[in-house]
């Protein structure tokens, strides 16, 4: 159910970013979601890919600060509310969000967003009794 | 002014006899009262009955800061514990600091140099003195404090920080002289101007300044800024603290020591073989007339070089030029004593850090400022930017606790840090001193 997040930690110089995403192009990763999250020092990017595994092994060979983190995708009606309820599960559960991003792509009537938990394991757990739809990597990977 | 004119201005004869006289009787002591003493003086084969002229003292081992950190806390007490009536300490290289104990008689004889060196400065009685130096564990409030009190002025005991209330005080009580750090003086300076206080309207006549490197260049800057004369001092807490130099007002050029108090000689750090007056070299001291804690042939790991010539000023004892380096790592930011490997010891406790460090040290608006870079390590182990804040904050916080100084944590990427062949650069000092 969980699915592998690349963090890359980048200090906030010009065009650290885009020697990250480049060398991913180069290889043939394809960047799925993506999110960045910064301070005036650093920032750090967090990429979901077509193929976490090999992102990971070429971006740590380029000597780039990386790391993999389980993260979950989970299916959000496209409508009003749609993320109020997942949120009001969560918080009913006690399972806070470290952060969490929107997929581009959508799956029949719903968006896809990425949540990172303190407590990954108990969320999936959870999530899944409360009747919400978690997406599977595999799946994610090749939309 | 010469506080102590018997003393201060004694005929070289006198004060190489007295010197013997006092090394001698020092020895006695320590052998018998020291066990390290007589251990390392058992182990370089020399008793004190050898010592028969001051050209002896070579023959006697060096004392090192790590034999005081070897024997932390009291170890190299040479009285028992209930002599002693101040215990003063200073950050050490790693986690334990050096420590320092006072007899009665230590303290009377501190406040004496410290005496001295206020009358050199022309500070006595009418005076008040305005005492920025920080108060506590390190010796330089408390020592400008007690010499002042001696010499008969009135002390300001404010101890470091808060510009706004110093220049409050300053002006309103009429501080006629200062000490502190020479880059808080500058620093005090710029706040004044910013608070619209006209210089000249100030009673300042006079600055000692003391526990950091510092140039001719910045004494001119401080000299015409304030408009005062500014005099330099030498010191360090293992040796007694503030008041082993000091300058005189006829010359200010090199700090007088008190030789009737301290033999002083140069050696090169390498080989530690005595070097001849004038030639530069580490500073090495031993002190005749410490009773708690008398150190033998200390090395300072301070260079720079005595000068023997007469002084305009009368007074007969050798002077020691500006310290010009370290034969140590050792930094002095803002006055206070870093070192490297005591940043290192908090950096390799942390799983999420590499230990590839550099201290970049620099002058901004006359204060001394460190920052602190460290590598991530090379799997990224923190994916928020809340716990990266929460480590480089934590980081800086045990540094203020543990060290004293302020300092701003930068985390960097893994390997960006210049890694280098022998032995690795862990500071770049950028400032112009």
């Amino acid at each position: 159910m969980k699915l592998q997040q690349i963090s890359v930690f980048i200090e906030n110089q010009s065009g650290r970013l885009f020697d990250v995403t480049s060398l991913l192009g180069k290889n043939d990763i394809n960047i799925r979601a993506l999110s960045l999250a910064d301070t005036s020092d650093f920032g750090i990017l967090r990429l979901i890919v077509n193929n976490p595994e090999k992102a990971y092994t070429i971006l740590k060979e380029n000597e780039f600060t990386v790391g993999r983190t389980d993260v979950i995708a989970v299916e959000v009606p496209d409508k009003p509310g749609g993320l109020a309820a997942i949120l009001g599960a969560l918080s009913k559960h006690s399972i806070n969000v470290e952060y969490m991003y929107a997929f581009v792509e959508r799956t029949g009537d719903c968006a896809i967003m990425i949540f990172r938990f303190d407590e990954t394991d108990k969320a999936v757990e959870k999530l899944t009794e409360e009747g919400f739809n978690l997406v599977l990597g595999t799946k994610i990977y090749g939309i | 002014m010469i506080w102590n004119q018997y003393y201060e201005t004694m005929p070289k004869d006198e004060l190489r006899k007295l010197q013997l006289t006092r090394l001698k009787q020092l020895l006695e002591n320590v052998y018998h009262r020291v066990p390290f003493y007589k251990m390392s003086m058992d182990k370089a084969g020399v008793k004190p009955e050898d010592i028969k002229s001051l050209d002896d003292l070579r023959r006697l081992p060096f004392t090192y800061k790590q034999d005081m950190r070897d024997n932390y806390p009291f170890g190299l007490f040479a009285v028992p514990q209930e002599q002693v009536v101040r215990i003063h300490a200073s950050s050490g290289t790693t986690g334990k600091p050096t420590v320092v104990g006072y007899t009665a008689r230590d303290v009377d004889t501190w406040a004496e140099l410290m005496a001295r060196t206020m009358s050199a400065a022309g500070v006595g009685r009418g005076d008040i003195l305005q005492n920025a130096y920080g108060y506590g564990l390190f010796t330089g409030g408390l020592g400008a404090h007690y010499g002042a009190e001696k010499v008969g002025a009135a002390v300001i005991p404010i101890s470091g920080g808060n510009s706004k209330k110093q220049l409050m005080l300053m002006k309103d009580f009429g501080s006629t002289a200062i000490s502190c750090t020479p880059s808080y003086a500058l620093s005090l300076y710029e706040s004044a101007v910013e608070e619209g206080i006209n210089i000249s309207e100030l009673k300042l006549k006079v600055g000692i300044f003391g526990a950091e490197p510092w140039s001719e260049s910045m004494r001119q800057e401080i000299e015409s800024k304030w408009q005062i004369d500014a005099t330099d001092i030498y010191g360090l807490s293992e040796i007694i603290g503030p008041g082993v130099g000091y300058e005189c007002l006829e010359e200010k050029r090199g700090m007088h020591i008190s030789e009737d108090h301290f033999i002083v000689e140069t050696i090169d750090p390498k080989t530690g073989e005595v070097l001849p007056a004038g030639e530069e070299g580490e500073l090495v001291f031993t002190t005749i007339t410490k009773e708690a804690i008398p150190l033998i042939r200390y090395r300072t790991r301070d260079i720079t070089s005595l000068i023997t010539a007469p002084c305009k000023c009368g007074r007969s004892s050798v002077r020691m030029n500006k310290v010009t380096g370290r034969s140590d790592d050792m930094l002095i930011i803002r006055g206070v004593n870093v070192f490297p490997s005591q940043i290192e010891a908090i950096i390799v406790n942390k799983q999420e850090l590499s230990p590839h460090y550099l201290l970049i040290v620099d002058r901004v608006d006359n204060m001394d400022t460190l920052e602190v870079q460290i590598e991530l390590t090379e799997g990224l182990m923190i994916d928020t930017i809340s716990r990266l804040q929460e480590l480089s904050k934590g980081v800086e916080k045990e540094i203020k606790d543990m060290i004293g100084v302020t300092c701003k944590v930068r985390i960097v990427e893994h390997k960006t840090i210049a890694r280098s062949e022998g032995k690795a650069q862990r500071v770049l000092d950028k400032r112009k001193i």
